[in-house]
Parts: C-alpha cells; structure tokens; sequence
C-alpha cells in the first residue's frame, strides 16, 4: 500500500484501459439492481433516441475508480469520489466492448491531510467523465 | 411545466433498513472489476484494520438510488422520471460501508433548478447506521430534459 510520503503532487498514477462489454452491462445490471432498458435492450435504446444500448454511467464511475484503488492499494482510502455523467458509452455487441481510456493524476495536497486526485475517462478520445475527482486519505 | 420550487429544503423520512452482505460487496465489486481481497476475504479486511470486508467507493448507490426513488416518484413534486437522467454523482465516505451495517438514508432536496429547457433537482442522501453513526453523503443531481421547455425564457 502506497504511503503519504511516497507521494508527490503532480504524481501519474499508472493508466487503465477498460473494455466494457455487454456482459459487463448485464452484471452491473444485476448488482446494482438498474434495470433501465436502455443497458441491456437495443431496440428500447434506438426508439428513445439513442445509437444503442450504452453503458450505465454508474458503470464506467465504479470501474474508472479502479485506477486509484489499484494504486492505493486499499480501496477504503477513498474517502470521497465525485463525477459529471457526459456523453453516453455506447457498447457494441461484440468481444472487445468500447474502449475507455483512465488517466489520474495527484492534483493537490489538502488541508485535512488527504490527496485530490484529478481523473479523466475518455471513449473515442472524448471525455465521458467531466470534473471527476477522487479525495484519497493515506496511511 | 416547471418544479414547485416550495420542495427545495425538503426531507423525506428515513427509509427501511438496508442490510448490507458479503455476498452482495462481493456481487458488486465483481460487477465493477474491483480485485481487491478487502472487498471478499474477512481476514484481508482485517489485515487492512476494518472489522469486515469493505464495499468499494460507488456501492453507496445501491443505497442511496433506491432512497430517492420516494422523491423520484412524489407525484405532488412532478418530476417526469420517465424523462430522468443522473447528471453527476459524488459520494462522501465519513468511513467505509462494511458487511453487516445496517442503513437507513434521509433524502433531502438541497436545490431545484431550470436550465436549457431541463429541471434539475440537487439530492443528498445521508446514510447512516441505524444507531447514526455517519456512514456515508450520496450527492446527485436528478435531471428532467426538455421538462421545463414550457417556462423558458420567463425566468
């Protein structure tokens, strides 16, 4: 586990490529009990003005997380976790899923002790996450 | 058609206990391609100086979603949930959800807002044990498109 004083502002923290896939759609689904059509049913999807089924914007938030977690090494260290939800996910059927693209880096040493971490998340090199901001407390 | 704007500083009674489980930290963590053994194994947890697994930073939504859904559905608020998306999400941990807590969540609405044809409602959900011991601050903003088309330009 990373320590206080290993960290440095201005610090990368090692980058995550997610592929998102419908089977992820559907097991997020699941888990966190949103059933809205518009994650698992294409037809629903395009009659309400969507290029397809897209992933849930909760999704793409709780996997995006992973990239401090990863870092941390202690996912409890994560003592605040806030984004904008932008542009849709769309995810095609078919291995690969889309691409997103995570970058983090340690933006600010704050006055409670704990770090600001600055996060971006980017599908077809646009932004899907806005303003994404993690505060992480470490040992 | 534009949202009372008396319901801002609202806040809607406490819900129904949420029981959270191993079983459904590890279901989510699984969901989220979280691997961490702090979020599975007691023992790892233990190591890491909780008292039981942990559940991984966006889990308080399974909590704090359903919570809102009494605001969500408040016929007298007539917001058009079919028109609804979430339009960002922060959650503050006073500390971390852990298997065996028990709960409940307060919804409050802290603003209601009209912007580019869309009503915007501001949603906090403080969730905390049943004893109330601060767990966890879901903020959320709920938005209805093309809901308040009716009055714009009149503001």
């Amino acid at each position: 586990m990373i320590r206080a004083a290993d960290v440095t502002v201005g610090d990368t923290l090692p980058p995550l490529t997610l592929h998102i896939t419908r089977a992820d759609l559907v097991r997020y689904a699941g888990a966190s009990l949103d059933f809205n059509p518009i994650h698992w049913n294409e037809r629903f999807a395009q009659e309400v003005g969507l290029p397809g089924v897209i992933a849930h914007g909760m999704l793409t938030m709780g996997m995006a997380i992973r990239i401090v977690t990863a870092w941390t090494g202690n996912p409890g260290a994560v003592v605040e976790y806030g984004v904008r939800f932008g542009r849709p996910v769309p995810v095609p059927d078919n291995a690969e899923g889309a691409l997103v693209e995570v970058t983090a880096k340690v933006a600010k040493l704050l006055d409670d002790g704990t770090f600001k971490i600055a996060l971006t998340a980017a599908y077809e090199g646009k932004s899907v996450l806005g303003g994404a901001t993690a505060r992480v407390r470490l040992p | 058609m534009a949202l009372d704007q008396s319901f801002i500083g609202r806040t809607y009674p406490p819900s129904p206990a949420y029981e959270v489980s191993r079983e459904k930290i590890r279901e989510f963590a699984d969901a989220v391609g979280e691997p961490s053994e702090i979020h599975r194994d007691p023992e790892a947890a233990k190591a890491a100086g909780y008292a039981d697994v942990i559940a991984p930073p966006t889990f308080a939504i399974l909590v704090s979603m359903k919570a809102n859904e009494v605001l969500v559905m408040d016929p007298e608020l007539g917001l058009d949930y079919t028109r609804v998306v979430h339009g960002d999400q922060t959650f503050t941990h006073h500390r971390p959800i852990q298997a065996d807590d028990r709960l409940v969540v307060t919804t409050h609405v802290d603003a209601i807002n009209s912007r580019m044809g869309n009503d915007i409602v501001s949603v906090r959900a403080e969730i905390s044990t049943e004893q109330g011991e601060a767990v966890t601050t879901a903020r959320s903003t709920l938005v209805a498109r093309g809901t308040a088309a009716a009055t714009e330009g009149q503001a």
